[in-house]
């Protein structure tokens, strides 16, 4: 057992590994990545083991877990499945996330319990096409019209957004671009003058629908703003912190199967008359692989529990955990695809996926160069 | 209701390897696990407990201290509360022994309509221990339900699984019940549940709080005499008949035929 896990971390991962390995079928998968749709029954059926609402205290109908036990959720989903933990940690982060940090209590009970329990979707509308790494460049508005606010602007790559009930948009209520005032607003997705875009082709990740959010001349109330005017940034820098942590536990999660399939390929395949482990060339890969794995779940729980303490200094750790477990991620599933040989390439083999679901790591909730930004601004103050 | 789920911590026997020398089980490094057929054990309890909830599902476990984690699970799939039977004493226990043991437990408990076990545990395989907790209780016991139809009037009506079909009983509560696999498919714990589970306080009761005398429980009470563990000699490769039933009932037929059966 890892040192900064108790028992019942090790229950929740029994849990998450028994669910992801009965649910998750190859069946299952082989079905999503050929149509694209993710099945109801276990997107429900995740609602029902409570993965929506894990750090929610249970008061709000939440699970009342800590960032361990959630980050081990996404470790063990993306250990079988990339998308499936990418259905279970949007309405703990992305969706919820803004709405526990500033929302009013009439505002939790209407969004987030409907989210939590799976009957509710909520995308999250900050990137924009020029405003990427650098959200306080956006340029969608929220201009104040007596009681209401009129939203204007173009939102991309938004996560789920062509099947989201709701998005919290973030937008400038102050014009002047120096300004970084932007607030974040609940809008709902049928109102007039809300469109979203054609679902991105994507490379990997596939079976949650990503697209741009339009927005024009969206009528909203005041009521629809979420925290104070000009707390959106906070709020959703806030939201992604512990965004970066799940992300940071899926590279893990993908990183442990590409590892246990390459080990796996490399017993039963035989070159030059002998399996390819004994290969001391593919050994070597192996016991590299091996040991980035263990580093990566190391720097992971370390900073999950300094957020579980309270510890001042978990934002660096986390983007430390976010870089070092995207990147590793990345180069140990491509290893694993060198170790499958011509077979990798293909789609019959779960490594080919594997790679190509870790592409993505490196590049949302923070590109590893922003990772970088904080990590040095830390080391240098 | 009041019901009590007897249930087992058991090793993997999936994962088991077998001493080929001593012809014993090799348990270092296997995981412990629920019983099979105590999960669907519990289960029927807990849907009992999902259409009434003033029902309350109480775990009554004998094990080593580590099988608090094995209740835990129990909590955290939704059973209310949980007793651990630990005690040196208890150590080498057979059936009779353990059903002494578990039924001691059960009278101290004293109020419950429904004891539900599960048909056997993987590792022993005696399917004993329920109905022999039920002799001693004084109770009717059902072995093998596949199926709960109904509760009327003090008495539950189940189905009893047979090798070729099944059998309805009618039973006068409180009664035994034990479960097989076929009775439901037990549920998943939740989150929710597992952070509960951590905060519950098991109590462990040992010969004393049963009231037994040592002499009287583990293997100063048990009759049963290990002479011999040994491993069966594997039998052969079985073949696999392929195709549609036509087919595969003509390869069967051609290979009786072959072997002179038919």
């Amino acid at each position: 057992m890892n040192a900064y896990l108790e028992p019942k971390h090790e229950m929740v991962r029994k849990l998450v590994r028994q669910f992801a390995e009965t649910e998750l079928t190859k069946e299952v998968i082989d079905e999503i990545e050929e149509t694209h749709e993710y099945p109801k029954e276990i997107f429900d059926k995740m609602a029902k083991c409570g993965f929506y609402g894990m750090r929610v205290p249970q008061e709000l109908g939440g699970q009342g877990a800590d960032y361990r036990s959630y980050v081990i959720m996404a470790e063990e989903l993306a250990r079988v499945s990339v998308v499936s933990n990418i259905w279970a940690t949007t309405p703990n982060s992305l969706a919820g996330g803004p709405i526990l940090n500033e929302g009013t209590d009439e505002q939790k009970e209407k969004y987030l319990k409907p989210v939590m329990n799976g009957e509710m979707k909520i995308c999250f509308a900050l990137t924009e096409p020029e405003a990427g790494s650098d959200p306080s460049g956006m340029t969608t508005t929220a201009v104040k019209d007596g009681d209401d606010y009129i939203l204007n602007g173009r939102k991309c790559f938004i996560t789920m957004a062509p099947i989201a009930d709701y998005a919290i948009v973030f937008a400038r209520t102050n014009p002047d671009p120096k300004a970084r005032e932007i607030s974040a607003f609940i809008v709902d997705m049928k109102l007039e003058g809300v469109s979203t875009g054609a679902p991105e082709k994507k490379m990997g990740v596939i079976g949650c629908p990503t697209s741009d959010v339009i927005l024009n001349n969206v009528r909203v109330s005041k009521d629809a703003l979420l925290g104070e005017e000009g707390s959106g940034l906070r709020n959703a820098l806030a939201t992604l912190d512990v965004g970066r942590m799940a992300c940071a536990a899926q590279a893990v999660g993908v990183a442990e199967a590409a590892l246990e399939e390459a080990i796996k390929y490399s017993k039963e395949r035989k070159q030059f008359g002998k399996p390819l482990c004994k290969h001391q060339a593919i050994a070597f890969m192996l016991a590299d692989m091996a040991t980035e794995v263990e580093a990566m779940r190391g720097l992971l729980y370390q900073a999950a529990w300094m957020k579980d303490k309270g510890s001042k200094e978990v934002g660096k750790f986390a983007s430390m955990a976010k870089y070092y477990c995207a990147e590793k991620a990345n180069e140990i599933c491509g290893k694993a695809v060198q170790i499958h040989g011509g077979y990798g390439f293909m789609k019959d083999y779960k490594v080919e996926r594997f790679y190509r679901d870790a592409r993505v790591m490196t590049i949302y909730e923070g590109t590893s160069q922003v990772q970088q930004m904080v990590i040095s601004r830390a080391i240098l103050k | 209701m009041k019901i009590i789920v007897c249930a087992k911590q058991v090793p993997d026997t999936t994962e088991v390897k077998i001493d080929p020398v001593k012809g014993t089980l090799i348990r270092d490094g296997v995981p412990s696990i629920l019983n099979p057929d105590d999960a669907n054990a519990l289960e029927a309890a807990l849907q009992i407990k999902d259409a009434d909830p003033d029902t309350t599902v109480t775990i009554v476990s004998m094990g080593p201290p580590q099988a608090t984690e094995m209740i835990r699970e129990c909590l955290a799939m939704g059973a209310d509360n949980g007793i651990l039977l630990s005690d040196r004493a208890f150590g080498g226990a057979d059936t009779i022994a353990t059903s002494s043991q578990i039924a001691a437990a059960i009278r101290k408990i004293a109020d419950y309509d429904i004891i539900f076990a599960g048909r056997q545990a993987i590792d022993g395989d005696t399917a004993q221990v329920g109905p022999q907790i039920a002799r001693r209780l004084g109770l009717p016991v059902v072995t093998y339900v596949q199926k709960i139809r109904e509760f009327k009037d003090g008495k539950v009506i189940v189905e009893r699984q047979l090798e070729d079909g099944y059998e309805v009983l009618e039973v006068q509560m409180p009664c035994l019940l034990t479960a097989v696999k076929e009775l439901n498919t037990p549920r998943y714990m939740t989150v929710h549940g597992i952070m509960d589970a951590y905060k519950a306080d098991i109590p462990v009761w040992n010969h004393d709080d049963l009231g037994l005398a040592p002499e009287c429980c583990g293997l100063n009470a048990s009759p049963t005499q290990v002479l011999r563990s040994f491993t069966p000699a594997p039998k052969g490769k079985g073949e696999m008949a392929a195709g549609s039933v036509k087919d595969m009932t003509e390869t069967l037929v051609d290979r009786l035929n072959e072997k002179h059966l038919i």
